[in-house]
């Protein structure tokens, strides 16, 4: 007897079972799904937010303003040693009439603008680092504050921290409400093969006294609970598609409200992988739990 | 070979239900065991499928200690065994085809030669044509049938039956008593535990009694 042969009349017993119940299969299916749906969907929610955040921030910059009496040759040099420094991503200068139009079509400032006689503003360059971790940028504002052509050096790593600290929050968030309701799952499939093997006592008491192993008996239990999971799973997708749907164009026509263009989608393909195969190994794992507990070795009815 | 060397074999609270047994069965042999309800009739054949472990002494079935093999072995002895308990224990959700497959399900018998090798098992003891009925539609005669179908479907060299035609009448006991007698005359061993003892003597089985869970003959 091949072991293929072995595992697929287990996933065929298993598949038998669970076709032959269906109202019960879909019930047991629905809970599951939901215990999913809710981490499933502030995870994707999350990682669509993270981008709506960098939409209305940008790119996380530093801005350098350089002295009102700072020469074109000062100029020049710090922008060479800028576009030499290989942690900057991006450079912009921005000249300060630039700097003044800007502030004058912004509303409410044209009026202000018009009545100075004199631009206020500075020279600046704006730079974007490769990397948004907050250590970069403080390593990279120690280095230019002490330059000689900059008056003052505005840094947005604040920003980046409490971005990063959100998103952390949230994702440690979802992470324990995934593993809140991981439980759950394998609670529930715990119980439904608790009462099959209850139900099927007579027949595993007849199967073991005709010589069947504990594997054998066990086989079909595990598939169960591992289909029934899957089948969790699945149910959970598209509810997660379909609530994503629904919430997707309000949340996009709120972001191009402030000018964002903000396209949310996902689940994509590697997350929906890893819920089809998380609640696949939780079915299963319930399922072991269960026979472990409930399965005993003797034929004894 | 079947041996038991002065097995004793007593229930948690209860009282001995065999008590120093020693015999022996040999291979082929058709034995019946005799004696009145609680004599240890039924212990000794559990012992012998290793559903039950003796307080002391040893059964030894070919060769292997019943009492020192591990629960992972058990299966495999039982798989060499056929065993016709005395409520049949068909699966009154499956066919009698399907019941009597079951066995080979165990073993992992292809479907083609299982299928053969349960419409043989059925043409032996007469109930071919049923293989499509559920047990409950059957008498308690044919369910015995079915049972003996399902014991003997893997061929096993040595088949044990716990009172086989009991609740049967006599038409029907004697039916179950031939079948059983052209297993024994194909070479298989047979112990069988049973009240009526008569209707195997004919046969040339060997009788031995037990009373109080002690052999008297």
């Amino acid at each position: 007897m091949s072991a293929l042969h072995v595992q697929r009349m287990a996933l065929g017993q298993a598949s038998r079972r669970l076709a032959g119940k269906p109202l019960s299969t879909l019930l047991s299916a629905i809970v599951i799904a939901i215990a999913l749906t809710l981490p499933a969907l502030g995870y994707v929610l999350i990682d669509n937010l993270a981008g709506l955040a960098r939409g209305v921030s940008g790119q996380p910059e530093i801005s350098l303003f350089l002295k009102l009496d700072a020469t074109p040759e000062q100029t020049r040099a710090l922008e060479a040693r800028l576009r030499a420094d290989t942690r900057i991503a991006a450079l912009r200068f921005v000249p300060r009439d630039a700097a003044l139009k800007q502030l004058a079509q912004r509303g409410g400032f044209a009026e202000v603008t018009g009545l100075l006689t004199d631009n206020p503003l500075p020279d600046a360059f704006v730079v974007e680092p490769h990397s948004e971790n907050p250590d970069a940028f403080e390593a990279l504002r120690r280095d230019y504050a002490a330059a000689p052509q900059i008056a003052h050096l505005q840094l947005d790593s604040g920003w980046v921290e409490r971005l990063h600290a959100l998103i952390d929050l949230g994702r440690s968030a979802m992470l324990l409400l995934g593993g809140i309701f991981a439980a759950a799952l394998v609670i529930v499939t715990f119980n439904t093969i608790r009462l099959q093997i209850l139900t099927q006592r007579h027949e595993i008491a007849v199967l073991l006294l005709l010589g069947a192993t504990r594997d054998f008996v066990r086989r079909p239990f595990l598939y169960f609970g591992a289909l029934q999971g899957l089948l969790g799973g699945l149910l959970a997708w598209g509810i997660v598609a379909g609530l994503l749907r629904l919430v997707a164009p309000r949340l996009e026509g709120l972001a191009q409200r402030y000018s964002i263009v903000l396209d949310i989608g996902g689940p994509h393909l590697p997350e929906v992988l890893v819920l089809l195969v998380t609640a696949t190994l939780l079915g299963w794992l319930g399922a072991a739990l269960s026979v472990r507990r409930h399965l005993h070795d003797g034929p004894a009815d | 070979m079947i041996r038991f060397d002065t097995v004793t074999k007593r229930y948690p609270g209860g009282q001995d239900a065999l008590s120093g047994v020693t015999t022996e069965i040999r291979h082929g042999e058709l034995l019946v065991l005799a004696g009145h309800s609680g004599a240890g009739k039924s212990t000794l054949l559990k012992l012998i499928a290793g559903l039950e472990t003796p307080t002391s002494g040893t059964v030894s079935v070919n060769g292997q200690d019943i009492g020192r093999l591990k629960a992972s072995q058990l299966p495999y002895l039982r798989r060499s065994l056929g065993l016709v308990m005395q409520e049949h224990r068909l699966l009154l959700d499956r066919t009698v085809f399907d019941n009597v497959m079951l066995p080979l399900l165990v073993t992992g018998e292809r479907p083609k030669d299982a299928s053969k090798r349960v419409r043989a098992a059925l043409e032996r003891v007469g109930m071919l044509e049923q293989e499509r009925a559920m047990p409950v539609t059957l008498s308690g005669g044919e369910q015995q049938r079915a049972a003996i179908a399902r014991a003997i479907v893997n061929r096993p060299s040595i088949l044990i039956a716990d009172e086989p035609t009991a609740h049967l009448d006599p038409a029907y006991a004697r039916e179950i008593a031939a079948i059983f007698r052209d297993f024994h005359a194909a070479g298989v061993t047979l112990i069988l535990a049973t009240h009526d003892d008569t209707l195997f003597s004919p046969y040339g089985a060997r009788r031995i009694e037990l009373a109080r869970g002690k052999l008297l003959s």
